[in-house]
């Protein structure tokens, strides 16, 4: 198996009765890539993605992540990835500090440790006054980020963003990316999921899902030349117009 | 008379502590379809709430089809249409029962206004058994779309209708607000996906309470008086660090593939600066500013 | 034409609650499974009774006279002889091996015809005393029963006997104490509960905000989500009723037409309580919590159906005073188990209007045409 690979899926399969949630899916991404994976509602990404991260046992296939078995090794996969979503990100009635003792404290980030890499975390975005107002007093914007920063805490080798950014002002949207792609250099691959179709142009790579099936997966330019569209949102309507299914 | 005229409007929560408003004004006219385009928060679910009478403003007045928005409103909520930014069917029933309860609500009949919801109605009815809980994102607001328009308003409020749904089915909703447009119905709509602004006749930029912007779309990129740049290279983080650094640089960010710059003086002093600094590929070239830019640059405070 | 209207309005309204209550499996267990499962509870596990108590007979004199007590015993429902014995050797082995509960020793050359060796004794496990009240009384019942029969066949010289008569409940059928409790538990749970709940549940899904903008006038929208939980607590009361009297042979002595009355004003308090509760929360959760504290607590508490009222702080029976449920039980009490008539119960029955006027005039003030 190559090195640089950190998520390697084959035929992964997920069934829940008649129903085939997703298709034997196959693919894989490399270190410190970032991977947009797009798909009309209901084509099968939580799904997918649950299984990625070690939440639900696929029904057939294989996959790992970060060199670890998805269906033996789920804790060793939770050690090493990072989560965010846009519902849950922070305890809003814990401070800035306290969100990041306790989501360092529950990764076994050594307390010393934790300590100096939140002087480090504030001062990147610039919080550092705000260091003790509680995380529900602040805007919608620097809460995303913040909650991005702290799920790259505990410094996993694959981040899971679960549509981050929406409802994000364009500018914080635009900062939030540019943690992204900080992290991306540092080695972390980010595997997203996005409703922004501009946002979608930002990954290295997309994969796009219909109906449980992966569609297409190449770069966001190739994409475009392939259906020649000018932007995302046109390769996504000609290749999801034909869905058949909704949830 | 314009149908809805928003004049001086001021709007706190908690007893004035948090501002959700700050002098918003605009009107729309008749069978005009008016985007209030702005991320969370930007105070566009408050404007909604005030139109369709669910709460009182602190300050100004505002009138939907001439009727006040604090005294008459019981007029009002027989003309209007709303549909809340929330899910608000009845996730338990299924899609007839919900649209038979909202038209026997509104003292009407599905069969009465079928011809105005028949197009969007055709789409969902192959699942009209189906529970409502249990439809996917854009089904369900095609189904609150043609509950909210089942009692043929003459205006209609859409708070947020495409958020949370995949771009297929974005643009076809879209779509269907252009045809009800047609039929004379008066359309208030919202959204944070700036690219979307072009599918209206006028919008208003809004951001932290305040409107930054009313316009057509063409006129709001128009007034882009600076010139922009798309620059694409190998590695886009690099590059967006880099076109920070230069000094000249007036603002920069990424953009789809490419970041968009605007930056004083010749551009080709930035392409060798960008060389200097060992970005490689590196390909610029003339674009035009989307409603997006134009919203970055108002709302951009260095 | 209007009124048509508006009656198909609060009709098609009306349906739609229905099919909400009809879908929802945790709606429907609270609404027809909870009772059930209350009835029973309350109607044979957790009545005061004694039945079926393991008993030891140590008759070392075997005569006539124990022999016929010993059978008398032996056909009570309440007593099981699992050992009859010679010696008391072996009772306390029994006792802490769990064989037996109680046991019952007629002294060595018992007799009845002299004053000497005529004392029975009567041992019992002193570490559940309700249990051993219970079972002394049953044993004392049955010998006095005896004795009673004896002293008539054979005429003898006068004696005096003390009969004691339990006043309404002669069998002591501990269903009658529990049965007016629990309909007042039942109709607290179904209507302020599931109607607090309800009403949230649409502000939580933001429907409130359509039906407010809409031209169904808001009391309506009220009135329409309280009027299918009063239906379906009479069809509860029902059931309920007829449960214990066919199930747990509770009676209805005096008449079902004011029981119902009185019923129906009180589901109509519980109702008023769960539309104030709705009026003042906002999310589903809240609303279950206050309707449960502020109410199911007090009503198990304060309404003297589990914990006499009488030992009671003073404080406490007080505020006893002002939970709606401790009336409707006493109307209950009275009604259908001393079977009174309604000159009987009418101060109950006006404090219960007084709350429910106040209650719903409450709701209806603080009932918003908006969302501030």
């Amino acid at each position: 198996m190559n090195n640089n690979i950190v998520i390697h899926a084959h035929d992964l399969t997920k069934k829940f009765g008649n129903f085939t949630a997703v298709d034997h899916i196959s693919f894989e991404v490399g270190t410190g890539e970032i991977f947009g994976f797009l798909g009309a509602n209901g084509a099968g990404k939580t799904t997918a993605m649950r299984m990625l991260c070690g939440l639900s046992h696929p029904t057939s296939g294989e996959a790992s992540v970060a060199g670890y078995n998805v269906y033996k090794q789920q804790e060793q996969i939770k050690k090493n990835i990072g989560y965010m979503s846009q519902k849950f990100s922070l305890y809003e009635d814990l401070t800035i500090v306290e969100n990041i003792q306790f989501y360092g404290g529950i990764y076994g980030v050594k307390p010393k440790e934790i300590k100096e890499r939140t002087q480090i975390l504030l001062k990147k975005l610039n919080i550092e006054n705000q260091a003790k107002s509680l995380v529900g007093s602040l805007p919608l914007g620097w809460k995303q980020k913040l909650a991005f920063s702290v799920a790259i805490f505990h410094e996993p080798k694959i981040v899971f963003l679960d549509e981050p950014t929406s409802g994000v002002d364009p500018i914080t949207r635009r900062q939030f990316w540019e943690l992204i792609y900080e992290a991306g250099n540092q080695g972390i691959t980010v595997f997203v999921t996005t409703h922004y179709m501009d946002e979608a142009e930002y990954c290295n790579r997309i994969s796009l899902m219909v109906d449980g099936k992966i569609a297409a997966m190449d770069t966001p330019a190739n994409l475009k030349q392939q259906h020649s569209a000018d932007n995302m949102g046109d390769v996504f309507y000609a290749l999801a117009r034909g869905a058949k299914r909704s949830e | 008379m314009n149908t809805i005229e928003v004049k001086d409007i001021n709007k706190s929560y908690e007893k004035g502590k948090v501002t959700a408003l700050k002098n918003v004004s605009f009107n729309v006219g008749k069978g005009e379809l008016f985007g209030l385009i702005g991320p969370d928060g930007a105070g566009k679910t408050t404007i909604f709430r005030l139109l369709t009478t669910l709460l009182i403003p602190d300050s100004g007045e505002a009138k939907v089809l001439g009727y006040d928005i604090v005294k008459d409103y019981k007029q009002i909520r027989n003309l209007v249409g709303y549909m809340p930014g929330k899910f608000s069917l009845y996730a338990d029933l299924t899609i007839e029962e919900n649209l038979n309860f909202f038209a026997t609500l509104f003292g009407t009949t599905i069969e009465e206004n079928y011809h105005l919801i028949k197009d969007i109605y055709e789409q969902i009815a192959p699942f009209k058994k189906r529970r409502a809980g249990k439809l996917s994102g854009g089904m369900k607001q095609k189904l609150a779309l043609c509950c909210a328009l089942i009692h043929k308003p003459e205006v209609l409020f859409l708070d947020e209708p495409t958020t949370g749904i995949d771009p297929v089915s974005r643009v076809e909703l879209w779509d269907m607000l252009q045809k009800l447009k047609t039929e004379g119905i008066t359309i208030l709509a919202s959204t944070p996906y700036m690219d979307e602004a072009v599918r209206c006749d006028r919008v208003a930029l809004i951001q932290e309470g305040e409107i930054l912007n009313i316009d057509t779309p063409d006129n709001i990129t128009g007034q882009f008086n600076k010139k922009l740049y798309a620059i694409k290279a190998g590695n886009m983080y690099a590059l967006l660090k880099a076109l920070k650094q230069y000094p000249e640089t007036d603002n920069s960010y990424a953009f789809g593939e490419y970041a968009h710059v605007i930056v004083n003086g010749d551009v080709e002093n930035l392409k060798s600066f960008l060389e200097k600094q060992g970005i490689s590929g590196i390909e610029v070239r003339n674009t035009l500013p989307t409603i997006e830019d134009t919203f970055i640059a108002e709302s951009y405070k260095p | 034409m209007i009124k048509h209207k508006i009656y198909k309005q609060f009709t098609a309204f009306i349906r739609k609650e229905f099919y909400h209550v009809f879908r929802d499996r945790k709606t429907l267990l609270i609404m027809f499974v909870l009772p059930v499962v209350q009835i029973l509870l309350f109607g044979f596990a957790l009545t005061n009774e004694v039945k079926n108590a393991r008993l030891l007979i140590v008759n070392p004199t075997e005569n006539a006279v124990s022999g016929q007590i010993i059978s008398k015993i032996k056909a009570s429902k309440y007593f099981t002889v699992t050992n009859v014995a010679h010696n008391t050797t072996d009772m306390e082995s029994y006792f802490k091996s769990g064989n037996i509960q109680c046991a019952l020793i007629f002294p060595s050359g018992f007799n009845t015809t002299s004053l000497k060796n005529n004392t029975i004794q009567i041992i019992t496990d002193g570490t559940d005393p309700n249990f051993s009240k219970t079972v002394t009384n049953y044993l004392n019942a049955i010998i006095g029963e005896y004795l009673q029969e004896r002293s008539m066949l054979q005429q003898v010289p006068l004696q005096i006997n003390s009969e004691v008569r339990m006043l309404y409940n002669p069998e002591m059928n501990g269903s009658m104490v529990f049965i007016p409790g629990v309909i007042a538990l039942i109709m607290m749970i179904v209507c302020c509960t599931l109607t607090a709940v309800a009403i949230v549940r649409e502000k939580e899904f933001g429907s409130m905000e359509v039906l407010l903008v809409s031209p169904l006038k808001p009391i309506l929208v009220l009135v329409a989500k309280a009027l299918p939980y009063l239906v379906l607590s009479i069809i509860n009361l029902i059931v309920i009723l007829l449960m214990s009297r066919f199930a747990l042979g509770v009676p209805i002595r005096g008449s079902l037409l004011l029981l119902f009355a009185e019923s129906i004003l009180f589901i109509i308090t519980c109702l008023a309580f769960g539309l104030v509760i709705s009026n003042s929360t906002n999310s589903q959760s809240a609303a279950m919590l206050i309707s449960m504290m502020g109410m199911l607590l007090p009503t198990l508490l304060f309404t003297g159906f589990l914990f006499p009222l009488e030992n009671m702080p003073i404080g406490f029976q007080w505020f006893a005073n002002i939970v709606p449920a401790r009336w409707y039980f006493l109307i209950v009490n009275d009604v259908m188990i001393k079977g009174l008539s309604f000159s009987g119960v009418w101060k109950e029955t006006l404090v219960l209007i007084g709350m429910s006027v106040t209650l719903l005039s409450i709701s209806m003030l603080k009932f918003k045409t908006r969302l501030q």
